[in-house]
C-alpha cells in the first residue's frame, strides 16, 4: 500500500517545479543561454554528475510503501506493516536485514569487542566472536584478503563497463545533441563515482563495507539513508526561506520609508533571538503535539516525517533573514539605478517594476543563497541533531549519525567509521553544490564574461 | 636635447577569453626632458595600457609581449621587480584619472605623501613633515597644514587631485605620467590642475607623459602628440604642425567630430563603425574600414610610421604622394538658429528641492541640503534649452524633479499648462509619455536582465502606446531604424553593445512613447569624441523631425555651443544667467559664466 509523507510530497513538488522550470527555459533562447554557459564549466558538469547520484538515491527513498503481511490464511483480508519501507529500502534489503550484535570495523569479519564464548570444548574464553553475516561465507578466514581482492576487481569490472555502456549511449544521444558540453568530465566523474560503487556492491554482498554501528547496523545502510534527511532539509527548507526573504528583503530595499523601518526591526529582532533556543522551544513544542496526537499517524514514519517538515519550517522561519538583508542592500542600489528611473519615468506599476527589473537583477544573489544555505542547513541539521533538537531519533541523518558517534570518539579502541562515514558523504555532497552554485554565478551574472 | 624616456616597439598583450589582445602593439616613442607629450585617442585604443606598461602595472592577465622601456640608460623591462619598485615613485611616477578611488581612505593625505618620501630617501621624522608641507604648498593645496592632517574624503576632487600629485613629485621624477589626470573633474578644477601641472614641469623640467582624450587640453599643454587607434600611433608631430594640418585620416576625423559654434547649422562629421576587435590579426590598415579615403592598397598592406618630416610622421598610404591641406580653422561665429515663434511647452517657477538632514533618535530635520534652490526656467516647443554648470550645481536634480522622479520641495512645474507638482501617480500617468529622459551613463541605464525588444516596449505597454502586440513590434522596429540600429538588435541583450548603441537603445526607448519633451542628463559625457557626434547628430536630426524639446543637462560648453537654442547657468542650485545661446555663450555678463567660458581649453 503506498504511504505519501508530507516530505515526499514537497520533494516531488520540487522536483516537478524544477522540470517545468527546466522546460520553460529551454522554450527562452535568453534563458537557456545562461544555463548552457553553467554546463560549459567541467566543474559544474562533475559536480552535477555527483549532486544527481545524490538525488537518485535521495528521489528512491522518497518514494514509500507499506509492505503486506503474509497472510496467515488464504482470502484473508490483506495486513498491511505498520512500518513504512522506501523504494531504496527495498533495494537495499539485505544491507537493512543483516544486522551484527554490536560494533564491527570496515570489511571485518570478527566483532570489534571481546565476548565470553563458549569453545567446543566446553571451556570458555574471552575472544573477538565471528560476525553473523559479515564474512559469514568464507570458509577459512584466512581466504579474507583474497576474496575482498576478487570482490573489488570484480566490482571495479562492473563498473568499468557499466562506464563503458554509459559512454556508448551517450556519445549516440548527448554528445550528439549538446556538443559543447564538456562530457570529458562528466564521464571522468561518473568514472571516479563507479569506481567507488562498483567494488561497494560488490563486497557489499558479503561484508558491511563501512562497519556497523553500537547496535550492528550497517553504517552504509545509515549513510545511504542520511542523505534523503540532507536533501530534505536543504531543499524543503527554502520553501520556507524563499519567499520570505525575497519578500522582506525586496520590499524594504524598493519601497524604503516605514516598509523598510517595519523590516529591519523584525529581522533585527529574529537575529536577536538564538537561533539555537527558538528552534529547541519549537521543537520540543512539536514533539508534545505530536506525543499528544499520535493517532493522526498511521506509521512511525509519518510521525518521524511530521517532525522533520516541522524542523525545515522553522529553520526556514529562522533563517530568512540573512537572504532579506542581502536581498535588501540590493534592492536599495538597484532602486536608485537610471533603468529603474527610466521606468518611473515611463509611470510602470510598482508591481511590475519588481518584477521585470529588481528580481532578475537579485535572481544570482538569490542562486548563490540558496545554494550556499543548502550546505549551511544540511550542517545546521546535523548540530541540531547533535544538540538533540533535530530529526525525530528514529529518523536516519547524518546528524544522529554523527550524534552517535560522539562517545566513539572517546571509546578505546576509538571507533572511528560511522563519524567518517557520515563526513565523507557530506562533504561531497556540500562540495558539489557549492561548485555548482559558483558555475550558476557565473553563468547567470551578465557582468561576468566566462 | 636627450630622451628621459623611450619606447621601442612596445607590445601589451592581455589575455582574454576571445584570444590574445593585443592592446598595444609595437608603439615607439621618446620623450626629452622638459619635454610635454600628449598621448591622444578614444578609449580602448590601448594609450592607458601604454602608461602601465612603462611602469609594469599591468593588471594581471596583461604582460608585456616584446620591446623595451627606456628610462635614462636603465632598461625598465629587464629589471627584476624589486628594482622595479625602487624606481616606480622615484624615477617615474603616475598620476591617475580618478583621485576619489587613487588614494587610501583611512590614511590621511600627509601620511600618503610621507610615504612616498620615506620609501625613496633617507629622510625621516620632522624633516619628512617639513617636505611634506612644502609640496603641499607646491601644489596650491590652501591651508597645507590642516589639509596635511585630514582624510581624502575631506577634499574636494580638485584638492584630491592636488594631494595626488604632490605624492608623485615627492621626490623629483624624471618622468611624470598622468592618465586622464582631469577627466573627473569639473571644468574649471581642470583649468587650475592643467595649469599646476604645466608650471611644475616647467620648473623641475621633468618629463611629462600626458595621456588623454581632450583635443583641448592637448592644444593647451603638449609640445609634442601622438595620436593612438586601435594600439598603435598613427601619427606623430609637433603641436603646431599637429593643429595646423592633421595627416592622418583619423586625426582630421576626431577635429572634424568636434561639436562647436561653427558646425551649428550642419551635423557633426562621424566616424562610421567601430574600433576593429584587436584579437584580429591585421593584414591592412586598421582604420580602413572606417576611413573615407581608403582605397584598395590599405586593405592589403600594412602601412608603415612614415616621417614627413623629421619630427612628423604618420601611418597612411596616403601621405606617399602628397601632403593633406591645412585643418579649415573652425570660425567661432555663434549665430542664432532659426527661431521659430514657439509657445513654451514645459514652465519651472520657482522650483525648489531640499532634501532635509536628519540626526537623532527622532530623524529630526535639523537643516536642509538646498540642491536646487529657486529655479524658474521654460522650455519652448521643439527647440533646445542647455543647463549648464559644474557638478553638485543641483542641475541633474532639476531634470529628475521636473519629471517628478523627485518630488520638488516647492514650487510649480507645467507641461502645456498643467500643473505637475503635488499629483498622485496615478495623476501623472497621462503626462508621463509627453516627457521622457535620457541619462548619462548608457552602461547603468538599461536593465542587463531585459532584451532590447523588452526594454522598448516596456514604456508603449505602461503607457497604452499602440494598438496591441503586433504594432507594437512593428513600432519597435521603426524606432531602432530611426536611431539607426538593425533590427536584429531586439533580441539580443544590452552588454552586446558598445556605449554608443547603448546611448541609441536609451533614445529610442524614451522616444517609444513619443514625449515632446526629452530631459537629457549628459547624455554623451560619457562617450568618446567620435560617438558624441554621432549621438549629437542623432539627437539633432530627431528634433528637426518630430519637432521635439530637449531640456539638455550638460557641463560641455562645446555641446552647447552646437546644439542649444537658449541657455540657463546653474550654479550652487540657482540660475545664475539666462537667454538665448548667442547672448549667454557670446557676450556673458555673470561673473561665474564668464569663469567657465574661460577655464575650457579650446582647440583653435
Amino acid at each position: 500500500m503506498p504511504v505519501v509523507l508530507a516530505t515526499d510530497l514537497l520533494v516531488w513538488l520540487l522536483v516537478l517545479t524544477v522540470a517545468a522550470f527546466a522546460w520553460y527555459c529551454r522554450r527562452r533562447a535568453h534563458l537557456a543561454a545562461p544555463w548552457a554557459r553553467v554546463f560549459r564549466s567541467r566543474t559544474a558538469v562533475a559536480a552535477s554528475v555527483v549532486l544527481a547520484c545524490y538525488i537518485l538515491v535521495g528521489l528512491l527513498d522518497s518514494l514509500h510503501y507499506r509492505p503486506a503481511l503474509p497472510a496467515r490464511d488464504a482470502g484473508a483480508v490483506v495486513a498491511y506493516s505498520v512500518e513504512a519501507r522506501s523504494l531504496l529500502d527495498r533495494l537495499l534489503a539485505p544491507l537493512r536485514e543483516r544486522s551484527e550484535k554490536t560494533y564491527s570495523a570496515p570489511l571485518a569479519t570478527r566483532l570489534y569487542q571481546r565476548e565470553q564464548v563458549e569453545l567446543a570444548d566446553g571451556r570458555t574464553a574471552r575472544e573477538f566472536p565471528r560476525l553473523r553475516f559479515g564474512g559469514a561465507h568464507l570458509k577459512a578466514e584466512a581466504d579474507w584478503g583474497r576474496d575482498v581482492a576478487l570482490r573489488t576487481l570484480a566490482g571495479l569490472a562492473a563498473g568499468a563497463v557499466l562506464l563503458g555502456l554509459a559512454l556508448l549511449a551517450a556519445r549516440g544521444i548527448l554528445v550528439r545533441r549538446w556538443p559543447q558540453v564538456p562530457w570529458r568530465a562528466a564521464a571522468v566523474a561518473l568514472g571516479f563515482l563507479l569506481a567507488l560503487a562498483g567494488p561497494a556492491v560488490a563486497l557489499a554482498a558479503g561484508y558491511h563495507v563501512l562497519g556497523t554501528n553500537q547496535v550492528g547496523q550497517d553504517v552504509l545502510y545509515q549513510a545511504l539513508k542520511s542523505i534523503r534527511t540532507s536533501l530534505v532539509i536543504g531543499t524543503v527548507t527554502t520553501l520556507v526561506l524563499l519567499p520570505l526573504g525575497i519578500a522582506a528583503g525586496v520590499a524594504a530595499g524598493y519601497f524604503k520609508g516605514w516598509v523598510d523601518d517595519v523590516i529591519q526591526y523584525l529581522y533585527t529582532t529574529l537575529n536577536s533571538i538564538p537561533g539555537v533556543l527558538l528552534i529547541a522551544a519549537f521543537v520540543l513544542m512539536l514533539q508534545v503535539f505530536l506525543d499528544n496526537h499520535g493517532d493522526w499517524f498511521p506509521t512511525t514514519a509519518q510521525r518521524a516525517d511530521m517532525r522533520l517538515l516541522g524542523l525545515c519550517a522553522i529553520l526556514g522561519l529562522t533563517s530568512w533573514t540573512g537572504l532579506a538583508r542581502l536581498l535588501r542592500g540590493e534592492a536599495l542600489k538597484l532602486s536608485e539605478l537610471e533603468y529603474i528611473q527610466a521606468a518611473h519615468a515611463f509611470g510602470v506599476s510598482h508591481a511590475r517594476v519588481l518584477a521585470r527589473h529588481i528580481l532578475p537583477n537579485v535572481a544570482h544573489i538569490v542562486i548563490i543563497t540558496l545554494v550556499l544555505d543548502f550546505s549551511g542547513l544540511v550542517l545546521a541539521e546535523a548540530v541540531l541533531s547533535y544538540v538533540g533538537v533535530g530529526v525525530d531519533p528514529s529518523t536516519t541523518s547524518f546528524g544522529t549519525m554523527i550524534n552517535a558517534a560522539r562517545l566513539e570518539m572517546a571509546r578505546e579502541p576509538m571507533v572511528w567509521w560511522s563519524l567518517a562515514a557520515a563526513f565523507v558523504f557530506m562533504f561531497a555532497l556540500v562540495l558539489a553544490a557549492n561548485l555548482l552554485a559558483d558555475a550558476v554565478r557565473d553563468g547567470f551574472d551578465p557582468r561576468v564574461r566566462v | 636635447m636627450s630622451a628621459a624616456l623611450e619606447l621601442q616597439g612596445l607590445r601589451t598583450v592581455l589575455d582574454t577569453p576571445e584570444g590574445v589582445l593585443r592592446a598595444v602593439d609595437g608603439v615607439d616613442l621618446e620623450i626629452a626632458k622638459g619635454e610635454c607629450f600628449a598621448l591622444v585617442g578614444e578609449s580602448g585604443c590601448g594609450k592607458s595600457m601604454t602608461a602601465l606598461s612603462i611602469l609594469r602595472l599591468l593588471p594581471d592577465v596583461g604582460r608585456i609581449a616584446g620591446g623595451s622601456v627606456r628610462l635614462g640608460a636603465i632598461d625598465l623591462l629587464a629589471l627584476p621587480e624589486a628594482a622595479m619598485r625602487a624606481v616606480r615613485g622615484k624615477r617615474a611616477a603616475m598620476i591617475f584619472q580618478e583621485p576619489s578611488t587613487a588614494l587610501n581612505p583611512v590614511l590621511t593625505v600627509g601620511r600618503q605623501v610621507a610615504e612616498v618620501i620615506e620609501r625613496h630617501t633617507d629622510l625621516r621624522g620632522a624633516a619628512v613633515r617639513r617636505r611634506v608641507l612644502e609640496l603641499l604648498r607646491s601644489v596650491g593645496m590652501p591651508e597645507a597644514e590642516r589639509r596635511m592632517g585630514e582624510y581624502a574624503f575631506q577634499l574636494s576632487g580638485g584638492l584630491r587631485q592636488r594631494a595626488m600629485i604632490a605624492g608623485a613629485l615627492a621626490v623629483d621624477p624624471e618622468v611624470l605620467i598622468a592618465d586622464e589626470p582631469t577627466t573627473a573633474l569639473d571644468v574649471t578644477i581642470q583649468a587650475q590642475i592643467l595649469e599646476l601641472l604645466k608650471k611644475l614641469q616647467s620648473e623641475r623640467g621633468m618629463a611629462l607623459l600626458l595621456i588623454t582624450h581632450d583635443l583641448g587640453i592637448v592644444a593647451k599643454m603638449a609640445d609634442r602628440v601622438a595620436v593612438m587607434y586601435a594600439g598603435e600611433i598613427v601619427e606623430v608631430a609637433p603641436r603646431e604642425q599637429f593643429f595646423r594640418a592633421p595627416q592622418h585620416p583619423y586625426s582630421q576625423k576626431l577635429f572634424a567630430a568636434l561639436p562647436g559654434a561653427a558646425q551649428r547649422d550642419g551635423s557633426l562629421a562621424q566616424i562610421r563603425g567601430q574600433v576593429p576587435p584587436l584579437t584580429t590579426a591585421f593584414s591592412g590598415c586598421r582604420f580602413t574600414e572606417r576611413c573615407d579615403f581608403a582605397f584598395e592598397r590599405c586593405a592589403r598592406e600594412v602601412p608603415q610610421l612614415r616621417a614627413l618630416e623629421p619630427a612628423h610622421r604618420v601611418r597612411c598610404h596616403l601621405r606617399e604622394k602628397e601632403r593633406a591641406a591645412p585643418r579649415a580653422a573652425a570660425a567661432g561665429i555663434l549665430t542664432a538658429r532659426t527661431a521659430r515663434a514657439a509657445r513654451a511647452l514645459l514652465e519651472v517657477r520657482d522650483l525648489k528641492v531640499y532634501f532635509p538632514i536628519r540626526r537623532g533618535i527622532l530623524r529630526r530635520t535639523v537643516g536642509n541640503v538646498k540642491a536646487v534652490d529657486g529655479v524658474s526656467l521654460a522650455v519652448p516647443e521643439g527647440r533646445t534649452l542647455a543647463l549648464v554648470g559644474e557638478s553638485g550645481s543641483g542641475k541633474t536634480t532639476v531634470g529628475k524633479a521636473i519629471l517628478q522622479l523627485i518630488r520638488p520641495t516647492t514650487g510649480s512645474v507645467r507641461y502645456a499648462g498643467a500643473e505637475l507638482t503635488g499629483l498622485a501617480r496615478a495623476g501623472l500617468q497621462r503626462y508621463r509619455a509627453a516627457m521622457q529622459i535620457v541619462f548619462q551613463d548608457p552602461y547603468a541605464s538599461l536593465n542587463p536582465r531585459m532584451r532590447v525588444a523588452d526594454i522598448l516596449v516596456e514604456g508603449m505597454r505602461s503607457l497604452g502606446v499602440g494598438s496591441g502586440e503586433v504594432d507594437r513590434t512593428k513600432r519597435i522596429d521603426a524606432l531602432l531604424d530611426q536611431v539607426g540600429l538593425p533590427a536584429a538588435a531586439k533580441s539580443r541583450y544590452p552588454h552586446e553593445f558598445s556605449g554608443g548603441q547603448r546611448q541609441r537603445i536609451a533614445i529610442a526607448r524614451a522616444l517609444a512613447v513619443e514625449p515632446k519633451l526629452i530631459v537629457c542628463d549628459e547624455p554623451t559625457s560619457a562617450l568618446d569624441v567620435s560617438v558624441q557626434a554621432q549621438i549629437l547628430n542623432l539627437l539633432r536630426e530627431l528634433q528637426e523631425r518630430l519637432g521635439l524639446a530637449y531640456l539638455f543637462i550638460t557641463h560641455n560648453l562645446a555641446v552647447v555651443e552646437y546644439l542649444a537654442h537658449e541657455v540657463a547657468v546653474m550654479q550652487q542650485g540657482k540660475i545664475v544667467e539666462q537667454g538665448s545661446a548667442v547672448q549667454v555663450l557670446g557676450a556673458p555678463r555673470h561673473a561665474y559664466t564668464k569663469t567657465l567660458l574661460e577655464a575650457v581649453p579650446k582647440v583653435d
